[in-house]
């Protein structure tokens, strides 16, 4: 067994699971704000007033009955994506990217009936997949086209990013790379690619997998070290700016590129995992103190952005 | 960092563990509940028997019994004496046992049992007024003989305890002069030492003291003077002017009533037996508790029904404090937050491994078939609806096949939460369709891992008889909770997640 000692940690500015839930989601994750983050439909309407894009809904499921229209909705469309409004963890999502005569093709391959849609919808509604096992509402939303430059690297799925954005300041940012273990899905926990992305630059910084080091993509076996993220300024405003859209202090903002409408916020998340710090091989303990010491917090998102930019890279 | 000070919140938390903690030193203390399960405490039984002839007629006997023994407190009581009235009376500052029968014929015999704790703290209330001394007369040439071993004393001495101790010396063989010579006879000594003293102002009584040893038969009572020093009374050993009372030493009778007095009966005589005996520390403190308002805190008030409910009950606390210990400190992922106390408390019930056996048994046997309910593509709640009946119908048919081969703990599977257990399929079933097989591995393990834990604990006997006994201690156990819940640090699972950020330091 190898361990790593708690003051070695601390050195690095660790934050662990115990401090983020007392002294940053508790703290600065006002309660009434996350019904807003924990459901997809209310943060795509809180997010489009302040300028953020999300992927364009095409329609949502709130009733059984409603489910027969679904089928009449799907009958033109390539591709879309099922997705539960107040699902986690990527639970629940369903991408579909073809057609394959009567049925659809999964981003995994796998060809499924109308029928098989249909019943996971019904799940959806009632609750399998929601946080408390509440009833739910299901949203259908268009397929994200991942911009090549970053599909390349990523085995099915469209990758994403995932920046932590602390009182409004973008702290830290990895990209996340789905994996055949991760069956399609962007989340680290279950077999997804993490790659640190220099706050400063927007490249990238190292590579992790099941909280492993790696340097090669598991499944395309392309090198991880040159990644390049374009228009990384404009990213960084961008989750910056859901900070005014929700008021939560402590959140994940989730972000893709598409193709073409550039970049879109996927989802947000008021409990951010800790695994970034190990993509990054940095705490994010320096960065959030950094900004709790700021005298004069800085108004726009701009401004928060190029502040992250020029200084939290070399914390 | 700045935050809203929590040192109010660390007082409270520390009142609340000292209050827990002092509440029960305090009970422990005062209504002497043990610490520990088992605890023995000795009781000395002693039995006073009274022999007597019947002589054809009504018969009255009455025996002085202890009152307030220094040293020791009285247990229990209890007359045995077939065909006699019996009962207790309490007069002047004297406590009587009175048998009454009409008719007596033929020789007698009447018992009196009472139980002692030593107690060193036991002390008699002392009177509310002085008592007075009564002065006797006396007669020539006593009374010069008197007069002048009083002044020789008094000369010697300047309190009562030092005028009877002077006193005393002067009374013995070895120093005796021409005047005590003529005044002390060996059957009057400490009767005319009790009139001297009262003489010369002293309240002075005679007392009946009983050597305590362990299975002694057939022994008799050594008398003791007393004298009242103007606050309470004092005890000391008239041949040897020993002060206090040995810890032995169980005095019978105090004051001045006679010990045993039969009106209607011959050739009474009195003997005494005892014998050491052990009785549980617990019982001892329950017995005692039922007469003062010290017991109102106790558990052992309610019905028996609902003693046992509380018994388990008041284990929860235990397997809460142990599952928060484990998920906050430790870091052991479970499936659903409190299933490993409600399973670790169905462990309590049948015990560890007939428990775990029949607990994996139906859940695997349910994941088996919540399988195929996945493929029905059913609603939530009727699944889970559908998923509960089938776990009473596993559990039913767990049992009577068990039986029927002759395992009883096959019943013992009823002691299951069926909602529970039709949850943590559902969860499990739901975990391996996405996260995989192993996740319900680590999940599952792990539940069953805190489980154990808890159960271990929770069915040590010193956990059941704390929590039972020091329902207070709960108040430490709220605070150690609390605690955890402000506890920022890593988690020792984390220690090891964090391993390759070795490389960055």
């Amino acid at each position: 067994m190898d361990w790593i000692s708690p003051r070695a940690l601390n050195r690095l500015g660790m934050l662990n699971m115990n401090r983020r839930n007392v002294d940053y989601i508790a703290r600065y994750n006002e309660r009434s704000s996350y019904p807003l983050v924990d459901n997809k439909l209310k943060t795509k309407l809180a997010v489009a007033e302040y300028g953020v894009k999300t992927p364009k809904l095409l329609q949502v499921v709130k009733q059984q009955h409603e489910i027969s229209r679904f089928r009449q909705m799907a009958e033109g469309l390539a591709g879309f994506a099922i997705k539960p409004a107040k699902g986690s963890g990527g639970k629940g999502i369903t991408v579909i990217t073809g057609r394959d005569g009567d049925d659809y093709v999964k981003a995994s391959g796998a060809r499924v009936g109308a029928s098989v849609l249909e019943r996971h919808l019904t799940n959806i509604l009632a609750g399998l997949y929601s946080l408390a096992g509440t009833p739910d509402v299901a949203i259908v939303e268009s397929l994200v086209e991942s911009a090549p430059a970053l599909a390349r690297y990523s085995h099915q799925g469209v990758p994403d990013i995932r920046i932590v954005v602390f009182q409004g300041y973008p702290v830290m940012a990895m990209l996340r790379l789905a994996t055949t273990d991760s069956d399609g899905k962007a989340n680290l926990h279950q077999g997804a690619v993490g790659v640190g992305l220099d706050i400063g630059t927007g490249r990238s910084l190292n590579a992790v997998q099941f909280n492993r080091p790696i340097t090669l993509h598991p499944d395309t076996g392309l090198a991880l070290e040159n990644i390049n993220i374009d228009d990384w300024e404009e990213m960084l405003e961008m989750a910056s700016r859901c900070y005014e859209a929700t008021g939560l202090g402590y959140m994940g903002v989730d972000l893709v590129v598409d193709a073409n409408e550039g970049p879109l916020l996927l989802e947000l998340n008021a409990r951010p995992g800790l695994a970034i710090q190990m993509a990054n091989g940095r705490g994010l303990l320096p960065r959030l103190r950094a900004v709790e010491s700021l005298k004069r917090p800085h108004f726009t998102p701009r401004e928060r952005a190029n502040y992250a930019m020029k200084t939290f890279a070399s914390l | 960092m700045t935050s809203p000070s929590r040192l109010p919140f660390y007082i409270a938390v520390f009142l609340l563990i000292a209050a827990g903690i002092s509440l029960a030193v305090w009970r422990h203390v005062e209504l002497g509940i043990p610490w520990l399960t088992g605890e023995q405490r000795p009781v000395w039984m002693v039995e006073a028997r009274v022999d007597f002839d019947g002589s054809n007629e009504s018969v009255v006997a009455s025996l002085n019994v202890p009152e307030q023994p220094p040293g020791f407190r009285i247990l229990t009581e209890q007359a045995a004496s077939p065909g006699y009235g019996f009962s207790i009376i309490d007069k002047a500052g004297s406590r009587r046992a009175e048998w009454t029968k009409r008719e007596v014929v033929g020789p007698q015999t009447l018992y009196f049992k009472a139980q002692f704790i030593p107690d060193p703290n036991a002390e008699p209330i002392p009177p509310a007024q002085p008592p007075k001394t009564k002065r006797l007369f006396w007669e020539e040439p006593q009374a010069t003989a008197v007069r002048e071993i009083l002044a020789q004393a008094e000369a010697r001495s300047s309190t009562p305890e030092s005028m009877t101790r002077e006193l005393i010396r002067l009374m013995q063989p070895d120093t005796r002069v021409q005047n005590t010579t003529l005044l002390v006879s060996e059957e009057n000594y400490l009767q005319l030492l009790v009139n001297m003293l009262n003489h010369s102002g002293i309240p002075a009584r005679t007392a009946d003291g009983l050597k305590l040893e362990d299975a002694r038969r057939r022994q008799q009572l050594t008398p003791f003077l007393q004298i009242y020093n103007g606050e309470r009374w004092l005890t000391l050993n008239p041949k040897t002017a020993a002060q206090g009372v040995p810890e032995d030493l169980l005095l019978w009778r105090q004051g001045s009533e006679s010990l045993l007095d039969v009106v209607g009966g011959d050739n009474s005589e009195i003997s005494f037996s005892m014998l050491r005996q052990t009785v549980p520390a617990l019982q001892l403190a329950a017995m005692q508790s039922d007469g003062d308002g010290l017991g109102f805190l106790s558990f052992y008030e309610l019905p028996i029904e609902e003693q046992s409910m509380f018994r388990m009950l008041l284990l929860l606390p235990l397997g809460a404090l142990v599952v928060a210990f484990m998920r906050i400190v430790i870091g052991i992922r479970t499936s659903g937050t409190f299933m490993p106390v409600l399973i670790a408390v169905a462990f309590v019930q049948t015990t560890l491994v007939p428990g775990l056996v029949a607990f994996l048994s139906v859940v695997a046997i349910g994941l088996a078939m919540r399988g195929y309910l996945s493929s029905l593509n059913l609603l939530l709640v009727s699944r889970i609806s559908a998923l509960i009946i089938l776990v009473i119908f596993i559990t039913a048919g767990l049992s009577i096949f068990g039986y029927q081969m002759g395992f009883n703990t096959g019943m013992t599977v009823t002691f299951f939460p069926m909602v529970i257990i039709a949850w943590t399929i559902e969860r499990m079933s739901i975990l391996w369709e996405e996260e995989g097989g192993q996740e319900v591995l680590v999940q599952g393990s792990g539940s069953l891992f805190v489980a154990i834990c808890a159960y271990l604990l929770m069915s040590t006997p010193l956990a059941g008889h704390l929590t039972f006994n020091f329902p207070e201690l709960h108040f430490a156990i709220l605070g150690l909770i609390l605690l955890m819940g402000q506890y920022t640090g890593y988690k020792l699972s984390e220690l090891r997640r964090f391993t390759p950020m070795k490389v960055y330091d």
